[in-house]
């Protein structure tokens, strides 16, 4: 009897204290960068940590980070499942195909894929609408370059790099006609020496607006140094940098999104969705613009930040057409995601082709 | 003077400042490696000091200060590795590999206060009379002083191996290590110094990077340059000068394509990414066609006095 008591209550404890210590839910993190890089990993990090603060003992948060994209980050996706998670956030587009791959395997895991476009019954997709930003940088862009010559850094020639181009050769042509796009393809997310060196050979051309689509602060160390160049914080404030040469930023929050999701998962509800939000649900936001940009431009970029938002202006509304000169979008007419989604050709006017 | 666009002057000068982390790199692993050791640990005492510079050189604003703590953190953090390597005869590759996670790890650590903080930067010294020279001048001879340094380091270490007696020695010991012991050689002392060297060299490699060429304090921030400073040593089949090349050619032709680029020059951009490791591999297998790759024959192997 005696012995049956203590075994009954030893399991009991045991029962008691592992609900207690054990989440209900366990979320994994891959990250493509160092949680460090004061841009895009930076700001998933900062989401991660808004779904710990936000649950608490609830949920469980493990990452990775400086995962390379291809085959190694289906290792470090297994393993997360293996683990135990039961939502997967694969943060970078490279791992389009290992998450679609390592889904297939752990059909009860949920797996978010950020800025792809392949879906499955365990895996959503979601992304922000950065181009809605890079149009509030183009039109600063455009007043502010006094050689009209505007450098841009790419990362891969992948839609959503080609999207935000476009988007800020558009507004910048708007805003000034003479404006001319120096592109660099730099082919890494991170790589600060590298991005720097695009800077200076960008700024050596003569380019004193510098645009960036990779995730180190290092173009803006780049543009301080040369002094009369300004850049734009990407995917986080880089606050640091300004009021010169960072005069605006656009900047991610997937916080709200990573909460949302995670809540689905608790309560069972999650299903395969496809989001993409911009400026107005606040999934983009644009950084303060600093006191280097005259107040009437800063009042126009404001202005076209709220349009943006309310819905009433599309970053992309016709008449434009594509660099061939062929015509894609009418007067009025305003792009359908889909396309846009993968968007893969370059708008009148830019000079180069997009590498294959 | 414009070729394609892109002025050769200003070329060459961001050349050789975008080669000089990995050169640095590269000379003190190739002491190493003469010595007889493989240190897979670069990247990581690269990083160490880059952070180490950045933090020396944002709290005194001395530059200079910061490169020699960098270096001094590279060889203090290379002793690890030759102590685990040297006296308890630990497999070198493996060591190495946990040298460079240590390094990425303890550099991050270090490094959180002071990302976004912006560095005292290194003015450019440039040589009385000779950066008069019209085109020469402005293309070599007005960098900051570590390009000089680096250049500098190189033409000691050939002098050292091939004219000194200490050279010969540390070659005899990479060669063959038992009869360096037979000789009467202090095998472990000599090896332990050239890993140190290869330490401190990597440190002001690294605090390139963060002082001068970015310049500021980025987690991860080298992103590679360890390892391919490693393959340029074997690039140069462990020579000196050749070694030079390797790293100019390396940080030249990444500048020459984002020059091309920035130039908007049509030439597909994946085969100027790719030329460097296509050249690296048409080497290799030149070298080794004439059969001899230039390996130290004990590179890699343990040493053990009583054997």
């Amino acid at each position: 009897m005696k012995l049956k008591s203590i075994f009954a209550s030893t399991v009991a404890a045991v029962a008691l204290s592992s609900a207690a210590m054990a989440a209900d839910v366990k979320v994994g993190f891959v990250y493509v960068g160092p949680v460090g890089d004061g841009g895009w990993t930076y700001e998933h990090e900062q989401g991660r940590l808004a779904v710990e603060k936000h649950f608490g003992d609830r949920v469980e948060t493990i990452f990775q980070e400086s995962v390379p994209e291809g085959a190694d980050s289906e290792r470090v996706m297994t393993q997360m499942a293996l683990q135990g998670a039961d939502l997967i956030f694969t943060t970078s587009f490279g791992y389009m195909d290992p998450t679609i791959n390592v889904a297939k395997k752990f059909p009860k895991v949920k797996f978010e894929h950020a800025t792809g476009y392949k879906r499955a019954d365990n895996v959503s997709t979601y992304s922000a609408r950065f181009y809605e930003g890079r149009a509030v940088q183009g039109h600063i862009a455009g007043k502010m370059t006094k050689t009209n010559k505007i450098g841009y850094i790419g990362s891969f020639p992948i839609p959503e790099v080609i999207r935000g181009i476009n988007s800020a050769y558009i507004h910048a042509k708007k805003a000034n006609p003479n404006v001319e796009f120096n592109i660099v393809w730099a082919y890494t997310w991170f790589d600060p020496a590298k991005e720097a060196d695009a800077a200076k050979a960008l700024i050596e051309q003569g380019a004193d607006v510098i645009l960036q689509h990779t995730d180190s602060t290092a173009p803006q160390a780049a543009a301080q140094e040369a002094g009369n160049v300004i850049t734009f914080g990407q995917a986080s404030d880089m606050a640091d940098y300004g009021p010169l040469p960072r005069v605006s930023s656009i900047i991610d929050n997937w916080a709200p999104y990573y909460i949302a999701r995670t809540q689905a998962v608790l309560d069972g509800t999650w299903t395969s969705t496809d989001t993409w939000d911009g400026i107005g649900p606040g999934m983009v936001g644009i950084g303060e613009i600093s006191s280097a940009v005259p107040a009437d431009v800063k009042a126009e970029a404001e202005a076209l930040r709220d349009a943006l938002a309310s819905g009433e202006y599309h970053a992309f509304t016709g008449p434009i057409n594509k660099q061939d000169g062929s015509a894609w979008l009418a007067e009025g007419e305003t792009a359908d995601d889909g396309t846009l989604a993968g968007m893969s050709f370059y708008v009148e006017g830019l000079t180069g082709s997009i590498p294959q | 003077m414009n070729l394609l666009g892109i002025d050769p002057i200003l070329l060459i000068a961001s050349l050789m400042v975008s080669a000089t982390p990995i050169l640095l790199a590269a000379i003190g692993e190739t002491v190493v490696e003469k010595s007889g050791v493989l240190n897979l640990g670069v990247e990581g005492m690269m990083i160490v000091g880059a952070v180490v510079g950045f933090i020396t050189a944002v709290n005194t604003e001395n530059p200079l200060l910061g490169f020699l703590t960098a270096a001094i953190a590279g060889a203090l953090l290379s002793t690890i590795f030759a102590t685990l390597v040297l006296y308890f005869k630990s497999n070198q590759v493996a060591t190495g590999l946990g040298l460079t996670l240590v390094g990425l790890g303890v550099s991050a650590l270090l490094g959180k206060p002071y990302e976004g903080i912006k560095s005292p930067t290194i003015k450019s010294f440039e040589i009385p009379m000779l950066s008069d020279i019209p085109v020469l001048g402005p293309m070599l001879f007005s960098h900051d002083l570590m390009v000089y340094i680096s250049i500098l380091i190189v033409a000691l270490v050939w002098y050292t191996l091939k004219y000194t007696r200490f050279g010969l020695i540390l070659r005899a010991v990479g060669e063959n290590h038992d009869a360096a012991h037979a000789l009467g050689y202090k095998v472990i002392r000599i090896r332990f110094m050239a890993i140190m060297f290869g330490g401190a060299c990597a440190g002001l490699g690294g605090a390139y990077i963060s002082l001068a060429r970015v310049p500021q304090w980025t987690e991860g921030m080298t992103a590679g340059a360890g390892w391919i400073a490693l393959a340029i040593v074997v690039f140069a089949s462990w020579k000196p000068w050749r070694t030079l090349i390797g790293a100019y050619l390396f940080g030249g032709i990444t500048v020459l394509q984002l020059n091309l680029q920035a130039a908007g020059v049509a030439i597909p951009v994946e085969y100027l990414s790719m030329s460097p490791f296509l050249i690296t591999i048409a080497v290799l297998v030149i070298i080794s066609a004439r059969g001899n790759q230039g390996a130290p024959a004990s590179l890699g192997r343990l040493f053990h006095a009583s054997s």
